[in-house]
């Protein structure tokens, strides 16, 4: 046994994690409560048992199991609760109620490069690193050559880490965390930053400690990555384990029951809507150019992706990203807003068209990221799923699988460069 | 919450060691207790130790005096003193010339205001740590203090040119300087984990606490003696463990006045209440830390 979960919740406050409290807040707070409660009584309610508006469950009552040198697969929708797990198993937070175990060390590749500091140099940022993730010193000097070989970074060992390009300062980073040699290792979405061979390498060094015996609990929206590295999988949905089983029977199920087609995702309480005080998501939606969400989109048709939301000033900087990834997590495409453009306040609406004959058929999922006034908004993954149709032309008489990620319409063209003569067997050059 | 058994070992095995049997890492529901986790803390030392490395290394990276700013700080402070205080409104220094009794005080009162500064933002201030990995918050606060006492120990040692310039030669009981000071990080440390702990969730904290200083600074008797506050106050005076410790620190260095040991008993005193408070406040709060950053 690795880890044992046994009825875990966590509870978090709305807008707890957003925002920190000014004392006026809770000086308000104080002399508002015993009103509200006075009210409360009056109208014979029992007190909030916690599940009122107010709070959302993370995680509902989740019990789980994983032995020893096991690789567990963790998916789910945005905010279903994959990374609240990871944070309890990995102590950053406490659950509200519900009891775990954990047999031995835990390291985790939540986020790399944790704890560097920018004036100090590539050494010296490897030593402090991995103190902070919990390696000895011993440790560190044992491994500290193969540290230094695996990230490349040999001859910028005595330069700050400032000067250093985004992938070294990366590599670097990843080298330090991957050499974290713990019974425990939990893995979130590291994949999801870097280039491809970085991820490859990420992968590589995952499946590694799968092969050694160690315990993973690997948290992606790659489901390809999932199907191959975990043996068993669990779907969460809302915070409650919703399917458990071998990795591809539940991301087949995951990719057909629960990845639902949402071409269209409208907040209607803006106070909960995904972003801050200052922007706030209100309305998502892909359409084909000249349709509305609900109509069919084909291979060959342009479609239009339109974001509205609400922005409080005129002066805060906005960017919005957003990615395009098809049912397996291959990452398709990105497109942003650019944040030196400025936006107006108000209600705004940004879209773009993607142009016919690019995609290929199939679910493609839309993720949605940003920046607002230099403050990161959540990532929103899978904000919008949808299918892209096969249009039926340009197939000629083949009927199977087109295969790919993108499908454009390339023009063949074939000539003849000259005649053959008779008796020839060769073409002339 | 308790964690019953050490989530570090020691001494990592360098392979995947089998630890069958008995759970490293147990979470319950939270709830409060009084426990430091003390032990947790011996095993993460060598994280103090780099937390606190990096605290004195990336100090002064990009000043052009680097440490001498250690020195500059109390010995301006203490030339101005002496110059509107000694000189112009001729405040009485127990018979000392002013600049070394004010020196002599600010000696001890910049690593007390400046391990409370540090360590009152060193959880905010390691926000990116707290919410991504797991280790006793304690250590970030802890290493912050211990990352003052290096500029403390640059400051002393000027002391002795001073002092020297002055034709004062040290007494022997400058011997006891140092437990003084240890009294004043002790001080710190406590007062440091209250406001770490209250700045994560009342960001308010960090506008109090320049204030929160420059009148601790005119509650301790750095600028002026204690003989100077009347005797029916000196009971709430001494309340301050900084009077103790400020009064301690010239007494043992120039032999001035009498031996302050009531004084510092009651300095003692307060520390403890001081600290044992801020433990236990700490300790209660550290769990959410990650989820009100």
């Amino acid at each position: 046994m690795a880890v044992h979960c046994d009825g875990i919740s966590k509870r978090y406050r709305l807008g707890e994690r957003q925002r920190y409290r000014a004392l006026r807040d809770t000086l308000t707070r104080a002399m508002v409560a015993p009103v509200r409660r006075m009210r409360r009584a009056f109208r014979h309610q029992a007190p909030g048992d916690g599940r009122g508006p107010e709070y959302v469950w993370a995680l509902n009552d989740v019990s789980l199991e994983v032995r020893r040198g096991e690789v567990l697969g963790i998916i789910g929708r945005n905010g279903a609760g994959k990374s609240t797990l990871l944070k309890i198993l990995s102590r950053i937070t406490t659950p509200t109620t519900g009891r775990v175990e954990v047999y031995g060390r835990t390291g985790s590749l939540l986020e790399v490069g944790t704890g560097f500091h920018p004036e100090l140099t590539g050494r010296e940022n490897i030593y402090l690193n991995g103190a902070i993730l919990g390696m000895t010193r011993r440790e560190i000097d044992r491994k500290f050559d193969e540290i230094v070989e695996f990230s490349e970074c040999s001859r910028f060992l005595d330069t700050p880490v400032k000067h250093y390009s985004s992938g070294m300062y990366l590599r670097l980073a990843f080298a330090v965390a991957a050499h974290l040699e713990t019974e425990i290792l939990l893995v979130d979405e590291v994949l999801a930053v870097g280039d491809a061979p970085f991820q490859k390498k990420c992968l590589a060094r995952a499946s590694e400690a799968a092969h050694a015996g160690r315990t993973v609990l690997f948290v992606s929206h790659n489901l390809l990555a999932v199907n191959t590295l975990c043996s068993r999988t669990i779907c969460l949905h809302e915070g409650k384990i919703v399917c458990e089983g071998p990795s591809h029977q539940v991301t087949s199920y995951y990719l057909k029951d629960w990845i639902t087609r949402l071409t269209e995702v409208v907040y209607s309480d803006l106070a909960r809507a995904p972003g801050n005080e200052g922007f706030r998501l209100r309305r998502v939606c892909v359409r084909p150019v000249n349709g509305i969400p609900a109509d069919p989109i084909t291979v060959r048709t342009p479609f239009v992706v339109e974001i509205e939301y609400q922005k409080r000033d005129d002066r805060d900087s906005l960017e919005l990203v957003v990615d395009l990834l098809d049912e397996h997590g291959v990452h398709i495409l990105e497109t942003w807003w650019p944040y030196e453009r400025p936006v107006p306040s108000g209600l705004i609406r940004s879209w773009f068209t993607v142009p016919g004959d690019l995609l290929n058929a199939g679910p493609h999922r839309l993720r949605l990221s940003g920046a607002f006034a230099g403050c990161a908004l959540p990532l929103l993954e899978d904000l919008l799923v949808f299918d892209v149709q096969d249009s039926g032309d340009l197939r000629g008489l083949y009927h199977g699988n087109w295969p790919g990620a993108v499908r454009p319409n390339i023009e063949w063209r074939t000539e003849q460069l000259g005649a053959l003569s008779p008796g020839d067997d060769s073409p002339p050059i | 919450m308790t964690w019953l058994h050490a989530h570090r070992t020691a001494d990592a095995p360098s392979d995947v060691a089998p630890t069958r049997g008995v759970p490293l890492v147990r979470v319950n529901q939270p709830g409060s207790s009084w426990g430091v986790p003390w032990q947790e803390l011996w095993h993460c030392r060598e994280l103090v130790y780099f937390l606190t490395w990096r605290d004195i290394k990336v100090r002064y990276k990009q000043t052009i005096f680097g440490a001498a700013w250690a020195i500059v700080q109390p010995l301006f402070t203490a030339l101005i003193l002496s110059l509107f205080l000694g000189r112009l409104a001729k405040v009485t220094s127990d018979g000392m010339p002013y600049p070394v009794f004010a020196y002599t005080a600010m000696v001890p009162w910049q690593l007390f205001s400046q391990a409370l500064t540090e360590a009152s933002n060193s959880l905010v201030a390691n926000e990116r740590l707290i919410t991504k990995v797991y280790f006793p918050r304690m250590a970030i606060p802890l290493s912050a203090v211990l990352a003052s006492l290096v500029e403390f120990a640059i400051a002393f040692l000027v002391l002795v040119p001073f002092l020297a310039y002055y034709r004062i030669v040290p007494k022997v009981t400058t011997v006891t300087a140092p437990f003084i000071g240890l009294l004043a990080v002790l001080v710190a440390f406590g007062a440091g984990l209250w406001l770490s702990a209250l700045n994560v969730q009342y960001r308010d904290v960090r506008y109090t606490l320049g204030f929160l200083v420059q009148i601790w600074f005119l509650a301790s008797p750095v600028a002026y003696p204690t003989s100077l506050v009347p005797h029916h106050w000196r009971a709430w005076y001494g309340l301050n463990p900084m009077v103790g410790v400020i009064e301690g620190f010239r007494w043992a260095l120039l032999g001035s006045g009498e031996p302050p040991g009531p004084l510092l008993a009651v300095s003692m005193a307060t520390t403890a209440v001081i600290l044992a408070g801020g433990l236990y406040y700490f300790q209660r709060m550290e769990n959410s830390f990650s989820d009100l950053m």
